[in-house]
């Protein structure tokens, strides 16, 4: 796998992913702006498998798979013996929501008091999607998922996303931030900061999954996009606990996002969910709020 | 040079002049004397490696199996519950070939809960691909986690090692042994060699899935990888009695049983109490002797057989109980000894560190020439 083609990613193409694949674009996003010096450590999951069918691998630095839901404590150990062997690459885990909203909780809050210098990316998708669209702690409220399926008595998943970001700040996480595939180049720019900031340092990555949320795949960009322009996904930077930098817009409508993915589907037929669409309208509002996101008139964006 | 000292602190000397890099652990009684004792040798700079005071049992082994990809040489310690914790993660630190040693101070499982000694917990985990080794006294522990770097770090070997000692009977008693000074073990153990390790000036991927296409082999692989560890312990025995004047090179020792026409079969500590139930009992005329087991994994069916030809009548002990069956260690001593005329009889003994002694053994031997067997032996049958 050394010296590859000049001009090639070094997430190379020829994997397995969907088409439209979001994961698969944060990962080659991820790649450009660690270059070769890293380490990546990857959960049980999507990226792993379309990656990395034995013996064909996309990854064109050194990798590492162990398990669903231990990524970050193999990380731990990556880390400590770098240390001690006095080695210089930069040590990055990716992992799906499930892997860390869920499964790999105790590892991840683990590595994170230890305070390694590790920088623990979560690809979210917001359901396990490997598995076949199950619901994870990071699915939206009404969200119909195979798990939370939308009913005669269910609104699909009956719960908001779990504060991810939020519960590693609180771990005294010196870098922590949101991103969004559709803004590549601040995504790879806060891939950047978090590398090079000493400590536990956790980023998550909006990865809209064109088979899991039911769109057509080449609306996986537009997707990302309208998340964050109806306030339902904000971008922002935490450093030592304090939100600095949340992405201003000029918000629409949350049903503008939710009437073009087959999971809220039921919101809208076979009758028009007002009392739903409002819920989550105010999950929207209470973002905006918490962030400070609305651009009011003649304020400058950003 | 003899000095009186407890096991695990024992052990903890020789973990150090072991040289690990990298050292991950949680406590759980009775291990914690051992990593008690590590983190004190980290303290005080004696002993230069970076300690990792995890936050389970499973992030130990995690994070031992990232430091050893990374290419350290690593070093933990459990027993029962934490194994229990780290099951998922022993079958891919054996299939992804990294050669972790940890040391398991062997105790119960639970339910019900007992902090007490047998060795339900690494036996186990036997289907795992980890090398078995079990010390009958601290000086064989002390040692043979010496040998066991050495061989799982062999390149035509790359699995790793539990090296068990028995939960408080040898972890917390104290007994003369001798430590190896650090030059005597950097004579016997070099300096970890990685087959391949996680580095940027040469990207590899570890740990891929593999379809139906692929994965038989790679099991086929750790199997004949276990296979050639009996040869690679045998070498590094020899070489470790040359030097040290020990001799671990055979992975079962017979005692007194040249001319036995019984014999009992044991791993661990008990061996010693067996010993003195043996000397005993040829005292009184009677043609017993031992077959103890150092090495369960792999297993070694082919000495066994080899060592009791010519014994009528074998009684195993097991301190294990494969529920529904019966002890893991008869049931593969009787598939090694089918058709070859021998009765080989399991009983299951000390469980959850139930006291074992000279007449129960006596008692044992003469249950199995009276040809009564595959029984649990000394249950209180008062309280059932």
């Amino acid at each position: 796998m050394t010296g590859l083609p000049e001009g090639c990613d070094l997430f190379t193409p020829g994997h397995r992913a969907c088409g439209g694949c979001g994961p698969a674009l944060a990962a080659r996003l991820l790649l450009k702006a660690t270059g070769e010096n890293v380490i990546v450590v990857n959960s049980t999951g999507c990226m792993e498998v379309f990656s990395t069918p034995y013996p064909e691998t996309a990854w064109g630095v050194p990798w590492i798979h162990s398990l669903f839901e231990n990524a970050a404590a193999v990380a731990s150990g990556i880390e400590a013996a770098l240390k001690k062997q006095g080695r210089s690459e930069k040590v990055v885990c990716i992992c799906g929501d499930g892997a860390t909203f869920d499964i790999g909780m105790l590892c991840i809050s683990g590595a994170f008091e230890r305070g390694h210098d590790i920088t623990y990316i979560c690809y979210d998708n917001e359901a396990y999607m490997n598995t076949g669209i199950q619901r994870s702690g990071a699915t939206p409220y009404a969200a119909s998922t195979t798990t939370s399926p939308a009913g005669a008595c269910s609104p699909g998943n009956v719960r908001q996303k779990k504060d991810m970001p939020g519960i590693l700040a609180a771990h005294g996480a010196p870098y922590v931030a949101t991103a969004s595939i559709a803004y590549p180049a601040d995504f790879e720019k806060k891939v950047r900061r978090a590398i090079n900031t000493p400590g536990p340092c956790y980023i998550q990555v909006h990865t809209p999954c064109c088979t899991g949320w039911g769109f057509e795949s080449g609306e996986t960009i537009n997707m990302a996009k309208l998340a964050i322009e109806t306030g339902l996904w904000v971008n922002y930077e935490m450093v030592n606990g304090v939100v600095e930098k949340a992405k201003k817009v000029k918000r629409k409508p949350v049903e503008e996002y939710l009437s073009r993915q087959k999971r809220f589907q039921h919101l809208f037929k076979p009758s028009h969910r007002d009392d739903l669409i409002a819920e989550i309208q105010k999950i929207a509002d209470a973002n905006a709020e918490r962030f400070g996101i609305d651009i009011r008139s003649k304020e400058p964006i950003e | 040079m003899l000095e009186i000292m407890e096991g695990s602190h024992a052990v903890a000397e020789i973990v150090k002049r072991c040289r690990p890099q990298v050292i991950a652990a949680y406590p759980i009684t009775p291990q914690t004397h051992i990593v008690e004792a590590l983190a004190q040798m980290v303290a005080d700079c004696e002993l230069d490696a970076d300690y990792i005071t995890v936050e389970s049992e499973f992030s130990a082994l995690s994070a031992c199996l990232g430091a050893s990809a990374a290419g350290s040489r690593v070093y933990s310690a459990t027993t029962s519950q934490g194994l229990a914790l780290m099951f998922e993660v022993c079958f891919n630190v054996a299939g992804l070939r990294q050669p972790v040693v940890m040391t398991i101070a062997n105790r119960s499982l639970g339910a019900p809960l007992s902090i007490w000694n047998d060795q339900q917990d690494s036996i186990s985990l036997r289907d795992s691909g980890w090398l078995q080794l079990y010390a009958e006294d601290n000086q064989e522990a002390v040692d043979l986690h010496m040998i066991a770097y050495r061989v799982c770090e062999d390149h035509d070997v790359l699995l790793p090692a539990f090296v068990c000692f028995d939960g408080y009977v040898l972890t917390h008693t104290y007994e003369p042994v001798s430590i190896p000074t650090q030059e005597e073990v950097d004579a016997y153990l070099p300096a970890f060699n990685p087959y391949q390790r996680l580095d940027a000036n040469n990207p590899l991927s570890f740990g891929m899935y593999a379809t139906p296409d692929y994965y038989m082999e790679f099991r086929y692989e750790i199997d004949q990888a276990q296979h050639r560890a009996k040869e690679v312990f045998a070498k590094a025995g020899r070489e470790f009695a040359e030097q040290f004047e020990r001799d671990y090179s055979a992975p079962v020792e017979g005692y007194r049983l040249e001319d036995a026409d019984t014999a009992i079969l044991a791993m661990g500590s008990i061996c010693g109490t067996v010993k003195d139930a043996i000397d005993e009992m040829r005292d009184a005329g009677k043609k017993v002797g031992l077959l103890k087991i150092r090495m369960f994994r792999p297993f070694p069916a082919d000495e066994i057989a080899d060592a009791l030809k010519g014994v009528s009548t074998v009684a195993v002990l097991d301190r294990n109980i494969s529920l529904g069956s019966g002890g893991a260690v008869g049931t593969e001593v009787k598939a090694a000894l089918s058709g070859s005329g021998t009765a080989v009889y399991d009983y299951i003994v000390a469980l959850g560190g139930r006291d074992i002694r000279k007449k129960d053994i006596a008692g044992i031997v003469d249950l199995a020439e009276e040809g009564r067997g595959d029984m649990f032996y000394g249950l209180r049958t008062e309280v059932l």
